[in-house]
């Protein structure tokens, strides 16, 4: 079943065409890696997803994403698309607030107060994002503190908290070291059972490691998806057959 | 060799010119305060005004100052941070309406502050009929801070990081409860700044404050009665500087206001950095 269905969609900001036609369907519950060099329009579609090009100025999009077969775009409630839709962005970007306010801010945005609550969500989020560990004793402090990776994991966890469907990552990992950037690829392991997971990277590794579906972009075209597997050992176009191969990008 | 001629010269420069900043502020202090100080006591901040005898005191114009001050800013500062929310949060960036609050503010900061105090004298005191009044005073100096806050709350605004803005939109936030939780308290330091420079403006400004909230020395009982600022009191006894106490009174008078401003400076850089660490 898909979760998204992207169709012949088109995305301009000004004049530069920044996605041409794209088609593609994106499974539920199952990790798909957006992969092509940089500029070529991956990060744009992943924005797409949760209409995070809406903050930006002279975007025009036309075509359509389906999301459980409704497009977001004719929906005007975006709150609510982000709350099903979450984000983890290239760096961590925690809220200067504590840790634990950190985790608790979706939730306090949507005006949940209970206590009650707000405790229980915050440890089941710091848990599914493995930091509970970590940061149980200092819930209060504030989440400056963390480590680069733990940072990103908090994030994670912020993101967990509002019970999405969907998390989209771009590129979580690509500000990390190679022993936070192990984690979270093992955290992603771990998420996929509940979620479905869209992540950008520039690590071909880490596309082939972590993912089960791979798109490959080319200058704002979808170029080639398919299973993961295939994409990396079978390619069918002469340009992803380079890309994965590492002659170009 | 020539290089390290130029250097030389060039950094003997700097370092004058940082010199003579310092120089000049300390020798300013110096003479302000070896000339006041001594003339400044409880008595002199405790006790009224009058024109005879020897216990003339500051007491109705500190507070005629301190109600200027809380006044003016109370209406100017929340048009103020409205306004610079919405240039940076809301508007769209280069928009008719934001080049025209942008010249607004711009020209509004450019203009000499006697005009103010003519609009001022005209408008409120006349036409809406305020009087020579606290109200009418605080209205005008509040038109004169508007372009310092807004420009001050807006560079703060425009520091905040994007990201941000972007964590908070990507859980689902709504744009006012971004701006409550995230942007404002982010900004806070900057605001506290804008206050600090606005206050600095309303202690020292005189021409706009005595054409629209006169001069009269007693103490204000409500904000539609007149008052006299501390630089007013300043600026009407130097036009009086006939004997040695007149000359004391000033000097003890420019003391107070010095160390009113230090004051001020020292009490808000406190409260900003409270603020900083209770955002944790």
């Amino acid at each position: 079943m898909n979760k998204f269905d992207v169709k012949e969609l088109d995305l301009h900001y000004g004049d530069t065409h920044a996605l041409k036609g794209i088609n593609l369907p994106i499974p539920e519950k199952k990790v798909t890696a957006l992969i092509g060099p940089s500029g070529c329009g991956k990060s744009t579609l992943l924005r797409t997803l949760n209409r995070m090009n809406d903050l930006i100025e002279n975007v025009t999009i036309k075509g359509d994403v389906k999301l459980e077969g409704k497009d977001i775009y004719q929906d005007r409630n975006v709150a609510a698309l982000r709350m099903k839709v979450g984000m983890v962005f290239q760096k961590a970007n925690p809220f200067p607030m504590s840790i634990y306010e950190n985790v608790a801010y979706g939730l306090k945005a949507q005006g949940i107060r209970n206590k009650k609550v707000l405790d229980e969500t915050v440890e089941t989020a710091l848990r599914s994002a493995a930091l509970w560990d970590e940061v149980s004793d200092r819930l209060n402090s504030p989440a400056f503190g963390l480590s680069g990776g733990q940072q990103q994991r908090l994030c994670i966890a912020r993101t967990i908290a509002i019970q999405p469907d969907v998390i989209l990552m771009d590129e979580p990992t690509s500000a990390l070291d190679p022993i936070a950037t192990h984690k979270i690829e093992e955290l992603m392991d771990e998420l996929r059972k509940k979620f479905t997971i869209v992540i950008v990277t520039h690590s071909m590794a880490q596309a082939k490691r972590i993912s089960d579906k791979t798109a490959f972009f080319w200058m704002g075209e979808l170029v080639e998806h398919g299973d993961t597997e295939q994409v990396f050992t079978a390619p069918v176009d002469e340009r992803t057959r380079g890309y994965v191969n590492g002659d170009f990008g | 060799m020539r290089r390290r001629i130029e250097d030389n010269v060039a950094l003997s420069l700097i370092w004058g010119g940082a010199g003579m900043t310092i120089l000049f502020l300390a020798w300013m202090l110096w003479h302000i305060l070896s000339n006041g100080l001594s003339h400044v006591s409880w008595e002199f901040v405790s006790s009224a005004y009058t024109t005879i005898g020897e216990t003339s005191g500051i007491f109705s114009m500190i507070v005629s100052t301190i109600y200027m001050v809380v006044l003016s800013i109370s209406i100017a500062a929340p048009i103020g941070i409205m306004t610079a929310l919405y240039l940076t949060e809301y508007a769209k960036p280069g928009s008719q309406l934001v080049k025209i609050i942008r010249f607004c503010t711009e020209s509004l900061a450019g203009i000499p502050s006697i005009i103010y105090g003519l609009f001022g004298m005209t408008f409120f005191v006349v036409t809406l009929g305020l009087g020579f009044s606290i109200l009418s005073g605080a209205l005008t100096l509040a038109i004169l801070i508007l372009p310092v806050i807004i420009r001050t709350t807006e560079e703060a605004l425009i520091a905040v990081p994007q990201s941000y803005r972007e964590a908070s939109y990507g859980l689902g936030s709504s744009r006012i409860y971004t701006i409550w939780r995230v942007i404002l308290p982010s900004a806070m330091p900057g605001i506290v700044t804008a206050v600090i420079l606005s206050t600095g403006r309303i202690i020292g400004e005189s021409a706009p404050v005595f054409l629209t909230a006169g001069m009269v020395t007693r103490i204000p009982e409500s904000v539609l009665d007149s008052g006299r600022t501390l630089t007013v009191h300043l600026y009407k006894l130097t036009q009086e500087l006939f004997t040695v106490n007149e000359w004391n009174q000033a000097y003890a008078t420019a003391t107070v206001l010095i160390i009113l401003v230090l004051a001020i400076n020292l009490l808000t850089k406190l409260i900003a950095s409270r603020f900083n660490k209770a955002a944790y």
